[in-house]
Parts: C-alpha cells; sequence; structure tokens
C-alpha cells in the first residue's frame, strides 16, 4: 500500500474527565455520575457497559455535544469545558455508528468538511482527501467521486473514519463507529483501526457494548456499570483474568480464559522443538531413527523446510521403498503471529494434539502441543493475577496518601500531583 | 368563429393574459416559497409551532378563494394587491407543511454527525438538513403552483391580471358569439401553463436535488 506521509501528524493527547456529571433536567437522578477518567496520549481506552449506562452520554460530553452539569474536561493541557463548543469540536474526530455520512455529497465532499471549515487551502484540501482515502484503503480515483449510498456499509465506514481524521485532530471519539457492519466486515475494520492507530497513535476514545470487540482493540477498558460508574478501568488482560467484582465478571461473560488466550500471541509463548527430517534425507536414515530413536514421531519436512507430513513409527510397515503412503499429510498449521486462541484450535482439531508453528515463508519453526499450550496458559493467568493485585495494592496505597493529603488540608497539593501523571 | 380562428384574432390579448397569468403565480409562488420555508425552518423544532403552523395554513386554504379575495377588496382595493395576498397565502400549505415534514425527517444521527463534526447552528441548516428536506419542500412547492394556476382565474373577480379575465368575460357574455371560445381559450390557457411549469419543476429538481439522495 502506497503510504505517502506529506503532512506530519499529530499524536494524540491526553484526555482528563474531572467529576464529570450530567443531570437531564426534570429528571433526579443523573445520567451521568461524577467519572473521573484519565486517557493518556496515543492510548485507545474503550467504554463499554451495558446500554442505558451512560458511556454514549459520557462520550459525547467531551466534544460537549452534550453539555456536562458540572465536571471539568481537560484535552492535553487545555481545560475545554468553557471552550466555544463549534471549535473545540473542530479539533476533535468524531466517527458514529452507520458512519453518518451526509448522504447528499460525495465522498471527497464528505472528508473535505473539517479542512474546509478550517479554512485550509484549495490543493491542500484536495491533497488531504487523496491522502485520506489511501489511509483508509480505499482507491481514490475510484471513489473520489461516489456518493454514499454507492458504497458498501463497511466502505462507508471506512469513509467515515476518514471523515474524523481528515483535519489531523490529535482526539478521536468513536461512538459504536463498528456496530451497523456485518461480523466479517467488523473484523476486518477493527483491524484496520489498529493498524492505523500504529501508524498515527492518536488519543482514541471508543464506545461500545461489545465487551470482544473492547478486548481486541482497547489498550485499556473502563467497564461501566449504571450512571456511568466506572466498574473498572485497566488493561483488557487485568479485566479478564481479575474483574473487580461480579458485575464486571458478568459483563466479561463466560469464558474469561478462553478469551484471553486471543491476546497473546504464539511468538509470545515458548515454542517446543521436534524432531524433524527433510525429504532430502535418505530414506534408510529416516526410517532408522524413527525405528531406533527416543522419539515415536517425525516430522516431515518438504524441499523447502515446510511441514509436510507427520511419521509415526507405525506407519514404516506401510511406507516399504517411498514415504508417499505412509504418514499423515499436515492439515493445518499456525504461524508465529497466531493468535494462542487459533493455536489451541488447530491443536484440539490434530488427532495427536499438536501443531506445527510457521516461520513467515511457512518454513517449520517448532511445534506447539497441548501440554506446552496448557503450561503456557497457567504461567500468563498466573502472572496477570499477580500484576492486577499488584496494582491494586497501587492504587490502595495512591487513595489511601490523597485521603491523607485531603484531611491536612492540602487539597491543592494533591490536585497538582494529579496533573502530573 | 371558429375557436381558432377565435384564438388567432386575439393572440395579442391571449399571450398577454398568459404572460401576466404566468407572472403573476410565479411571482406569487416564489413570496410563499421564501415565507413558507421560513416559517418551516421556525416551527419545525417544536412539536407546539409545527402543528401550529400547519393547522393555521391549513385553515387559509379552507375559505373559498372567492370569498378570500371578495373580502380583501374592501381592505386593499381592487387589482394586483389582493391578488398577490391570496395567491401567496394559498401556496403557503403546501410549502410550510412539507417543509416541516421533510426538516423532521432528517435522520438525526445526521445532524448529530454534523454538529460533532463542528459545523455551526447555521452551517447545520444550510448545509446538511434543508438539502436534505428539499426533495419534499420542491414536491411542496410544485404542488401549491398547480393549486395557484386554478385559483388565479378568480382573481379576474377583483380586476386582477391573468387568464381569469377571459373566462369571467365569457362567462358574463354567456349566449353571445364568443362566450363559449373566450372560456374555453382561458381553460385551455391555464392548463397548458401549468403543464410547462410541472416541466420546469422536473428540471430543476434534477438541477437542485444531489445525485446521492434523488429517488
Amino acid at each position: 500500500m502506497p503510504e505517502t506521509p506529506e503532512t506530519t501528524t499529530t499524536s494524540g493527547a491526553s484526555i482528563r474527565l474531572e467529576n464529570l456529571t450530567k443531570v437531564y433536567p426534570g429528571s433526579s437522578a443523573p445520567a451521568v455520575d461524577n467519572v473521573n477518567l484519565e486517557v493518556k496520549a496515543g492510548e485507545i481506552v474503550i467504554l463499554v457497559g451495558p446500554s442505558g449506562c451512560g458511556k454514549s452520554t459520557c462520550l459525547k460530553m467531551i466534544n460537549r455535544l452534550i453539555e456536562p452539569s458540572s465536571g471539568r474536561i481537560r484535552i492535553g493541557d487545555e481545560d475545554v469545558t468553557d471552550m466555544d463548543p463549534v471549535k473545540l469540536r473542530r479539533t476533535i474526530g468524531y466517527a458514529i455508528q452507520a458512519s453518518g455520512l451526509f448522504p447528499h455529497m460525495t465522498v471527497a465532499q464528505n472528508i473535505a468538511l473539517v479542512p474546509k471549515m478550517l479554512g485550509w487551502s484549495k490543493t491542500k484540501v484536495k491533497n488531504r482527501v487523496e491522502e485520506m482515502l489511501d489511509l483508509v484503503g480505499l482507491d481514490p480515483g475510484e471513489f473520489h467521486g461516489r456518493y454514499p449510498r454507492q458504497l458498501s456499509g463497511g466502505q462507508q465506514q471506512r469513509v467515515g473514519v476518514a471523515r474524523a481524521l481528515a483535519a489531523d485532530p490529535p482526539v478521536l471519539l468513536m461512538d459504536e463507529p463498528f456496530g451497523a457492519v456485518d461480523p466479517i466486515t467488523r473484523d476486518h475494520l477493527q483491524d484496520e483501526l489498529i493498524r492505523l492507530q500504529h501508524e498515527l497513535h492518536k488519543t482514541i476514545c471508543f464506545v461500545t457494548h461489545d465487551f470482544d470487540e473492547a478486548i481486541k482493540i482497547g489498550d485499556r477498558i473502563a467497564v461501566l456499570r449504571e450512571r456511568s460508574h466506572i466498574a473498572q478501568f485497566d488493561t483488557p488482560e487485568a479485566i479478564l483474568t481479575n474483574p473487580a467484582d461480579d458485575f464486571v465478571s458478568g459483563f466479561v461473560g463466560a469464558g474469561a480464559a478462553l478469551k484471553r488466550l486471543n491476546l497473546t500471541r504464539v511468538r509470545d509463548v515458548g515454542v517446543v522443538d521436534f524432531p524433524t527430517a527433510s525429504m532430502d534425507d535418505p530414506l534408510e536414515s529416516i526410517f532408522e531413527r524413527l525405528r531406533s530413536g527416543p522419539h515415536n514421531d517425525l516430522l516431515l519436512l518438504d524441499h523447502n523446510g515446510r511441514p509436510y507430513k507427520w511419521l509415526r513409527r507405525g506407519d514404516l510397515s506401510l511406507a516399504k521403498e517411498s514415504l508417499a503412503r505412509a504418514g499423515t499429510l499436515v492439515a493445518d498449521t499456525v504461524t508465529r503471529d497466531a493468535t494462542l486462541r487459533d493455536a489451541l484450535e488447530a491443536v484440539l482439531t490434530d488427532n495427536a494434539g499438536r501443531v506445527a508453528v510457521t516461520g513467515r515463508r511457512g518454513e517449520y519453526t517448532g511445534v506447539v502441543d497441548m501440554v506446552t499450550l496448557m503450561n503456557n496458559v497457567h504461567e500468563l493467568l498466573e502472572a496477570d493475577r499477580l500484576e492486577a493485585i499488584e496494582q491494586q495494592h497501587r492504587l490502595r496505597e495512591q487513595r489511601a496518601r490523597q485521603t491523607q493529603l485531603a484531611q491536612e488540608g492540602l487539597d491543592d497539593a494533591s490536585a497538582t500531583e494529579g496533573g502530573r501523571a | 368563429m371558429s375557436f381558432w380562428e377565435y384564438v388567432g384574432t386575439r393572440h395579442a390579448q391571449l399571450l398577454t393574459d398568459t404572460y401576466q397569468h404566468a407572472s403573476a403565480v410565479f411571482q406569487c409562488m416564489v413570496l410563499a416559497t421564501l415565507l413558507g420555508v421560513f416559517i418551516g425552518v421556525a416551527t419545525y423544532r417544536s412539536e407546539w409551532a409545527g402543528n401550529l403552523a400547519t393547522t393555521s395554513t391549513a385553515t387559509i386554504l379552507t375559505i373559498p378563494s372567492l370569498a378570500l379575495i371578495g373580502l380583501l377588496i374592501p381592505i386593499v382595493g381592487l387589482g394586483v394587491p389582493p391578488t398577490v395576498i391570496a395567491l401567496t397565502l394559498y401556496g403557503l400549505l403546501p410549502v410550510v407543511r412539507n417543509c416541516i415534514v421533510g426538516l423532521r425527517g432528517v435522520d438525526p444521527a445526521l445532524v448529530d454527525a454534523a454538529r460533532g463534526i463542528g459545523m455551526s447552528r447555521g452551517a447545520q441548516l444550510f448545509r446538511v438538513e434543508l438539502p436534505l428536506a428539499w426533495p419534499p419542500i420542491l414536491t411542496g412547492i410544485r404542488v401549491a403552483t398547480q393549486m395557484l394556476m386554478g385559483i388565479a382565474a378568480i382573481a379576474a373577480f377583483a380586476s386582477g391580471p391573468g387568464l381569469g379575465n377571459e373566462i369571467f368575460r365569457g362567462i358574463a357574455s354567456l349566449g353571445s358569439a364568443n362566450s363559449l371560445n373566450q372560456v374555453l381559450s382561458g381553460t385551455l390557457g391555464i392548463a397548458i401553463l401549468a403543464l410547462l411549469f410541472d416541466a420546469a419543476y422536473v428540471l430543476i429538481g434534477r438541477l437542485t436535488i444531489s445525485r446521492g439522495i434523488r429517488a
């Protein structure tokens, strides 16, 4: 993909919500109650929670589509709570469900909206539109002049993201952006977003009710319960292995350990060596190794070093003079970038409970079997657990220190301390 | 005298009447559109105000046109003023109603997106809401124009301009040689004008409705 970084991209700015509260007129209970949340620069934070928990309201208060009743919003070092909302929104990317593209404007016109409002020159806007289309993987020549209704749902969503990023905002707000597309397209768009974020390092606030989506793309996840109370705010790993309470574990749902497998790649766990033989080796030596060696099995590699066949000692009688009829073909391999979940899937389908791991060109690099997988997962979970406990410990200490400071009447001091973080 | 002979001998008068008829309807339609869209924009956000606007314009339409023009004569005199006022008032309902329906029909998610990317209130209205509501508004204008074509004939009753004069003269001299020809030429003229205007609206629609939302 041609990537020409013509304009330098602005990387993210931190977002800090302080005691943010929204009470709608005519209702006594607040819709969002005293939320404190800090999103670090360049981080993707997912707000996840059941419908009606106020996660969308919370998000819309960041660009002040909904005015907070009380509390402060800071972006970067700036307090934006009292800033002109129209100006503020032009500096914050905003992508919503079902893309929110204006149907009467072409793709290019949609993307150009914010840069034009910011007074960019015509040529700069034009170049930027092409660049953005390129960035989200759409051919500028082809899609430039199309209307939204001539695009598929996934393409519309890409254009929506391109429009949100067009003016190069440091902060991007996404309100269930992939909620209206089919699961396969959603999966693609999620991967795309992860790739984009790798290049751009924006600060992204992302609202969803889909916990699996949250795990997949979030650096950190804030699980919200009713009135946007934060039940837990932590990394996906920590939330999966150590949910703070019943609400969070209920939301995580069954199979937390299985979901945890999605977060680790095969290359992060040890693959084990397996005795191999090459097709180029003389037949007798292969037979000899099987017959007298310490192993019952051999992995036969083809001329390019790719896994080809599993050979068993019992297969020898069938083999006679050639290997053509012996052994079982390697049905499935995983790459080093595959998730442990994929690896487990492959191991479970293999009748001997193992799967060959391949490198970039498909060459053999090792084997994962049931035992290594189990040991690794145990270690992972144990490490997660320890870290989560440590984290909780740190939090408790911090809170204790703050309370102490507050008791000593040093509220200001604690505020500046908060500002350092 | 046959109908065509009549048209041949009186074509200068007929053309003037036709032109005046078209011009009166066109000008009143421009007024009604501006006023109607303004009323629509001002009221569509409030349930109460929008309904009030629709109901009051609908009420105007129930007043018989002859009566309305008759009532206007003592206030504004004869000729053009009562014609313009009556036609503009009658043209309001379709425009106001379709404008309100159209603006209320714009997907709230799009308005939300417009605000979210930093459009001012005016930009939201002129760049997103009105362009999206334009097809129904244009339909309203088209319906109103067809209606005014007929109603404008009544304007002759108040010595107003237009093809109505032919019709009234024919009716007044019923039984005379040319009375039927007069009524017929007036009526046919109005029908032809109505068709021409309709064709013009189709063209306007083609030119002003974005390809992205055209049916």
